[in-house]
């Protein structure tokens, strides 16, 4: 009986530790994605001001209230604006951003393409 | 001909990559999140004096205008808009509170004592999660509150101008 009481405990533990670290990663993959409004060039992640601080306790409150990173984007987002974020999200504003590389890299196949074709020639 | 193409748009791209580097250098870089009309968060909230709990519902829930102004003992540029607060705290139709920001207690009380309380009530924000609800970056701030809505938002210390601005607001 005490052996099995004990196993238990062990689950108990090894569950609780694997949930808390999963807490964690999650956080800091939030948290390197947002911009530290008050700090230059930096990461909330990286910096310890006063701010990125707080903000880090905040998202470690809201992944333990159970939202999910989508959710706590769009509550910081609903705050500070599209700015906070590293990785900006898909919208009119920033289409540009995202398909100009991929534009710019049909275009070079392209014209590496035509060259190609006329050494062949 | 072709020489003729390639060297217009190099000149081309030169003078637009100038200009959008001449226009950049003259940004401030500094950001300030855009302050839209936007509904008051709730929070719960310890009282500086009585030491309960409130509820952010039961502070902002009357027709008067509030003034919600993040503040600490540590802040210096604090200490140089305190008076315009009790300015402020004349208008009967205006209520300031006052969240305070990362700070001890005993400091926040020495600051109250040595230059004056203009808050009706004072709130605790010990680690600094009730002001980035408010969507603040830093100490000072202030936002003007009409019917759980933000109305205006102050970065950095208030001065004579915003008081116009918001003895303008509140006529």
């Amino acid at each position: 009986m005490k052996i099995l009481k004990l196993i238990l405990l062990f689950l108990i533990f090894t569950h609780l530790t694997a949930v808390s670290a999963n807490e964690d990663k999650l956080q800091n993959k939030i948290t390197k994605n947002l911009r530290c409004l008050v700090c230059q060039g930096q990461s909330v992640y990286d910096s310890d001001s006063d701010f990125a601080v707080s903000l880090k306790l905040v998202v470690q409150n809201k992944i333990k209230q159970g939202l999910s990173e989508e959710d706590i984007y769009n509550f910081l987002t609903d705050k500070y604006g599209e700015w906070i974020l590293y990785d900006p999200k898909f919208n009119k504003n920033t289409y540009l951003l995202w398909f100009l590389p991929l534009l710019i890299l049909l275009l070079g196949g392209a014209i590496i393409k035509k060259k190609l074709i006329k050494i062949k020639r | 001909m072709k020489k003729k193409i390639i060297s217009f748009l190099i000149v081309s791209s030169l003078i637009f990559i100038f200009i959008i580097f001449y226009k950049g250098l003259n940004r401030s870089n500094f950001y300030k999140p855009k302050s839209e009309i936007k509904n008051i968060p709730q929070f719960l909230a310890i009282s500086f004096y009585s030491k309960k709990k409130i509820d952010s519902k039961n502070i902002f829930n009357t027709e008067k205008y509030y003034l919600l102004n993040i503040w600490a003992s540590w802040c210096v540029p604090c200490r140089d808009e305190h008076p315009i607060l009790f300015d402020l705290a004349k208008n009967e139709k205006l209520e300031i509170i006052g969240l305070n920001y990362k700070d001890k207690e005993s400091n926040a009380q020495n600051f109250l004592d040595e230059l004056g309380d203009p808050y009706e009530q004072i709130l605790l924000d010990k680690d600094g999660t009730n002001a980035i609800e408010w969507g603040a970056i830093g100490v000072p701030e202030t936002f003007l509150i009409y019917k759980n809505k933000v109305i205006k938002k102050f970065i950095g210390p208030l001065n004579q101008k915003s008081i116009k601005e918001i003895a303008q607001i509140i006529k």
